[in-house]
């Protein structure tokens, strides 16, 4: 079979039938099956392990660049803290991330004002809001988290706040959940924190960084790991939601059948033109 | 569809920048531009606000304000202290590069910078990475009663074997050595494979992203 029409083939087919395979399936939901991973089962139940009303650090790291990716999992991770009315000190360690993230919070903290349940910020949970440092705010935070966020992102003097009249340091929290588009991120938090100072953490973070964080999770530095829009749909099918992420991985997992049969085809060409590159 | 201006100019830019897949044209031009423009002064000005204003003025100011007990130096003063005068000083001795008769002062500073990152970054990983992921490495390569788990012991450790040889440099790869490096590098495009589609999900998910503003925010196709 000839197949060398494949080699002139305009790119930009190739860019259509991918907008076409992502369209699709958002337009018309085809539901195909979605199992768990154990990753993804694990950073659920170590954060179901934490006994209710624990004081958690959910350290949110990213900017609008990764919205799709880790907004749905900061969203579910928020739902399933407050379903054990756990009390947040929530931080950003990335300069553009305040304004979404602070929105974020707000979102599902009146999801449960609409449902009655009376969420108080200060009291239930605090937004300390951006520092800038990267690993230096970690380990300054070891010595008093007031001391590295004198204020939050509203304004107020942070040790005014009721929640943060019983936060220390990092030995207030049993757990740290990690949201991370990069650095810094999951990896400065496990070497100066979970590691330094025997904070046990989870992480959920973009794809492109998973593979990177896997070792960690292998050697038990990390109790779980949720790893892009795959890993936040499977933690939103656990906590049966169905949140952006499980809306969009029909369309991931179609435009991932094309890419691997575009490798396949590029192989196949390279093949039958005897190997020549 | 929203009435919404701010949506409005998101779901026309973000179609100025995928009419960038057809061909170069003014309207992506016109998106590059302005990204570029736009991003450079709202984190000059967002630095200002977050790092400058919060971190120094605020605290300085504060300091001598007056009225405070043992002075503006004094440790009693918590958060407002006078000492972030130094870090300021060495944070503005960046800006002698600028010159170059006086760019000198500015090693000064960079020479703080390296030395607290390299501190940071030296224990950091030696604790994190090194010693635990050594530690992780060593492992028992049969687990009784636990055959796939003993599987993928050894598994781990040959590829683990294999591909610390591909990188030993110091002898030709030959013989045993080769074909341990030729093992070796099998893992890696297994680990590649493995980053290229975890790479390939998150541009995915940014265009999934995209299309899920376009449909729901900007055409109200909840």
């Amino acid at each position: 079979m000839n197949l060398s029409w494949l080699e002139k083939l305009d790119r930009r087919w190739l860019f259509l039938i991918v907008a076409l395979l992502v369209l699709g399936p958002l337009l018309r939901p085809l539901g195909l099956p979605l199992t768990t991973s154990a990753p993804v089962k694990q950073f659920h139940d170590t954060v179901a392990g934490v006994p209710d009303g624990s004081i958690i650090l959910l350290s949110c790291d990213y900017d609008p660049g990764a919205k799709p990716e880790l907004v749905p999992m900061t969203k579910t991770a928020l739902r399933q803290l407050w379903d054990k009315q756990c009390k947040l000190v929530i931080t950003c360690l990335w300069n553009g991330g305040p304004g979404l993230i602070d929105a974020t919070i707000e979102e599902v903290a009146n999801e449960y004002r609409a449902k009655g349940v009376p969420l108080e910020y200060g009291k239930d949970y605090v937004f300390l809001g951006y520092k800038a440092g990267n690993e230096a705010v970690m380990v300054l935070m070891g010595q008093g988290i007031a001391n590295a966020f004198p204020r939050d992102h509203r304004g107020n003097v942070t040790r005014s706040l009721p929640l943060m009249t019983k936060v220390r340091d990092y030995s207030t929290f049993p757990l740290l959940v990690n949201i991370s588009a990069g650095y810094p991120g999951t990896k400065e938090w496990v070497q100066q924190v979970n590691t330094r100072f025997q904070l046990p953490m989870v992480s959920g973070c973009t794809a492109v960084s998973a593979p990177e964080y896997y070792a960690y999770l292998q050697a038990g530095q990390l109790s779980g790991l949720l790893g892009g829009m795959a890993g936040a749909a499977e933690y939103e099918k656990i906590r049966e939601e169905k949140g952006s992420a499980t809306k969009g991985m029909d369309a991931q997992s179609l435009a991932h059948i094309f890419i691997a049969l575009c490798i396949i085809m590029g192989n196949v060409v390279m093949w039958t033109k005897g190997g020549n590159r | 569809m929203t009435s919404d201006f701010g949506v409005w100019v998101a779901a026309l830019l973000t179609l100025f920048v995928f009419s960038f897949l057809y061909k170069d044209n003014p309207f992506y031009k016109f998106a590059e531009h302005l990204f570029v423009g736009v991003s450079a002064g709202y984190y000059i000005v967002l630095n200002f606000w977050t790092v400058i204003y919060t971190n120094l003025w605020n605290p300085v100011v504060a300091a001598f304000a007056g009225g405070l007990p043992g002075g503006p130096f004094a440790a009693s003063q918590g958060d407002y202290r006078a000492w972030y005068i130094l870090p300021g000083i060495l944070g503005f001795l960046l800006f002698t590069r600028l010159s170059s008769k006086i760019d000198w002062m500015s090693r000064w500073s960079l020479a703080v910078i390296i030395g607290v990152y390299a501190g940071l970054k030296t224990t950091g990983f030696a604790q994190g990475d090194l010693v635990e992921q050594v530690a992780a490495s060593i492992q028992p390569l049969w687990i009784p009663g636990d055959l796939l788990g003993s599987i993928d012991a050894i598994i781990f450790t040959v590829g683990l074997i294999a591909s610390l040889l591909f990188f030993f440099f110091s002898r030709e790869h030959k013989g045993a050595l080769g074909a341990a490096s030729r093992l070796g590098v099998l893992f890696l495009m297994v680990s590649f494979g493995a980053g290229y589609g975890y790479t390939v999900m998150s541009r995915i998910s940014l265009l999934i992203g995209r299309f899920q503003f376009l449909l729901e925010d900007w055409l109200g196709m909840k």
